[in-house]
């Protein structure tokens, strides 16, 4: 990860052009700087809007997997936490969203804020529990809170209604203008803006300082140590931040369907955001999104062959991943990333 | 009460015999193998397909169970899991998740996705009363058997060449290497033997614990909380983890069924805020 980082920065012509000396300041900027091909990516996310209006379902579907992903992109790819029971956060967010718009309003944003604060309580809450220890204890205790949760759920039917799932709430218009339509129009530009915003703020918060403490805490904690970095205090934060991320990307999923079911809770749901994480690559922060968008398709591909198998082919394609080499497969959408820019240099670099 | 309370050991130690063979191969190589269940349910069906189709025995099956269970385990030992010793646990973790995706969706495309069910034989049905209370005969059965298990195991650990040289192993593998010791060699023969244990208990349980797909993503739990509870320095911290589990569980379930299994997590997570590294400590985890 940091080799190739440390490649792409020694091959761009431009940098450092215009100063000499590389203060930190310069270097955090020049990483900050928006490249061609990302502009091009959100471009594309608009323009599937108008190319494929039969599909914007599912569409909205990988914006909500793509943001979770970007959760746990956060937790794993840059503070190096393993977790196993994300889908904690992300279904206490789905639920809080579901409760909100029974009982209190309407309001999809003011949802929204609710789910990622109630996930983001939890989050700092359980991020105590998961500091201490070696990586099994973090494992089983990660798993053991999704599953608390989950059990919790299941059995306070009187709310959550149980096995049966949360149906019979009304979502108001976004910002009363738009209304949730059969087709999804609106459900597929609600979860791009909402991912679009939060990315913005994730792409900020690695690129500065922090964000790079928490790389430092990743890749030798007694070395970031004797550096002056606090770990824990920035673990803490890192769980937190990626907890209300989780839960945004629950209401999102509530809100858009405007259903929800244990399924929200489930282990599978935290395995799927491993392997679309692993898809896709961590640490880079496009990984999740670029996995989010190959898992649904297989998904839908597979689905349309064998509906009932779906899972064999899941753990299939996780073995052979594994067996493979993460950081291989991973590569593949950077390389291709970066043969789109060396097609298309920047055109205000000269 | 009494009666719970044995349903409980007898529960507790199923864990165990499954669990064992987790804790072991955990300990020596640090791999983190959410599949272990995969290899309980194995010995489950096998007990099943031959109890039904051959007709064999009960008693026959457990054996064969044991057999079947533990060649699986050496095939996908020496074909898979040894290239990923010295990975990172996400890819671990990764890896035997899709494992237990695969056998899962595989076991209900051959078996079907509903429960099956093992006829116990008549000697081991029924139950005995005793002081009053009443005691499953097929609870003895399943303590018994567990007992004798744990008896041998603690007889190979300790008396023999084999136990020392695995013990040694777990203790420092990089100084048994240095003393000669073949540590691959032991391990793939203790994954075997961990995965044949898990065999062994996934066909003694078939009745107690409901066999179908989702086997081994319904036991991960249990497994794992026995041995990160229990560490895995020792066999005395998982089994003293089974009991607890097992009667906790057991009685949870019975006086508060409205709670459910979510007595058993809290008190997990409790506990490993209190230990964070087990009952018996590991502290000399690599």
């Amino acid at each position: 990860m940091t080799a190739t980082d440390r490649n792409l920065a020694a091959t761009r012509p431009t940098a450092g052009a215009d100063a000499p000396i590389e203060t930190p300041v310069n270097m955090l900027r020049r990483k900050q700087a928006w490249k061609v091909w990302e502009i091009v990516f959100w471009l594309a996310t608009i323009a599937v809007y108008f190319l494929f209006p039969s599909k914007l379902l599912l569409m909205s579907e990988i914006a909500i997997l793509g943001l979770f992903a970007l959760s746990l992109d956060l937790l794993l790819g840059y503070a190096g936490i393993v977790s196993l029971g994300h889908a904690a956060f992300f279904g206490l967010g789905a639920y809080t969203a579901g409760l909100f718009a029974m009982h209190v309003s309407g309001a999809p944003l003011l949802g929204l804020l609710a789910a990622g604060f109630v996930a983001g309580v939890l989050g700092f809450a359980s991020s105590f529990l998961v500091l201490r220890g070696s990586d099994l204890t973090r494992l089983m205790v990660t798993l053991g809170v999704s599953l608390m949760l989950l059990e919790a759920a299941n059995q306070a039917a009187w709310l959550t209604g149980g096995a049966d799932g949360l149906p019979g709430m009304t979502i108001d218009p976004v910002l009363g203008l738009f209304v949730f339509d059969l087709f999804g129009r609106t459900a597929y530009l609600y979860s791009l803006a909402v991912l679009f915003v939060l990315f913005l703020v994730a792409r900020r918060l690695v690129g500065s300082p922090f964000g790079l403490s928490l790389k430092a805490i990743k890749g030798n904690l007694l070395r970031s140590q004797s550096l002056g970095i606090r770990p824990n205090r920035r673990l803490i934060a890192i769980y937190t931040i990626s907890s209300v991320y989780a839960g945004i990307a629950g209401a999102l999923l509530t809100q858009t369907t405007q259903f929800v079911s244990l399924d929200v809770l489930s282990f599978q749901r935290s395995a799927d955001g491993l392997l679309v994480l692993v898809i896709g690559g961590g640490g880079y922060l496009y990984g999740g999104l670029i996995g989010a968008v190959i898992f649904k398709i297989l998904q839908d591909w597979i689905s349309a062959i064998t509906a009932q198998y779906w899972l064999f082919w899941l753990g299939l394609i996780l073995v052979v991943i594994v067996l493979f080499g993460r950081e291989r497969i991973a590569a593949g959408p950077r390389t291709i990333l970066s043969v789109i820019r060396r097609r298309f240099p920047r055109e205000k670099s000269a | 009460m009494l009666t719970i309370l044995f349903d409980g050991v007898a529960y507790g130690m199923l864990l165990f015999v499954l669990a064992c063979g987790l804790a072991v191969t955990l300990g020596l190589m640090n791999f983190i193998n959410l599949a272990h269940g995969a290899f309980a349910m194995a010995g489950g069906y096998i007990t099943v397909i031959l109890m039904d189709r051959l007709g064999l025995s009960f008693y026959l099956c457990l054996p064969i169970a044991f057999v079947v269970a533990a060649l699986l385990g050496i095939v996908l030992e020496r074909l898979l899991y040894r290239h990923l010793y010295n990975r990172d646990p996400l890819d671990q973790v990764l890896f035997s998740i899709g494992l237990v995706f695969m056998a899962i969706s595989g076991t209900s495309y051959f078996m079907g996705a509903r429960q099956q069910i093992v006829h116990l034989p008549a000697s081991l049905q029924g139950r005995w009363h005793v002081l009053g209370a009443e005691i499953g005969i097929y609870d003895v059965f399943i303590i018994a058997a567990c007992a004798l298990i744990m008896i041998a195991l603690q007889l190979v650990l300790t008396r023999t060449r084999f136990g020392s040289q695995l013990r040694a192993a777990v203790d420092d593998g990089r100084v048994a290497r240095g003393l000669g010791i073949r540590v691959n060699r032991v391990f793939a023969l203790t994954f075997a033997a961990g995965s044949g244990l898990a065999g062994l208990g996934g066909a003694l349980g078939a009745e107690m614990l409901t066999l179908d797909p989702t086997f081994p993503l319904r036991f991960m739990i249990y497994f794992l909380i026995v041995v990160t509870v229990g560490g895995t320095t020792s066999m005395t911290g998982p089994f003293v983890a089974s009991l607890i589990l097992g009667i906790a569980d057991v009685v949870g379930k019975y006086y508060v069924p409205g709670v459910g299994a979510f007595v058993i997590y809290a008190v997990t997570v409790a506990l490993l805020l209190w230990r964070p590294y087990g009952l018996v400590s590991r502290e000399t985890a690599r």
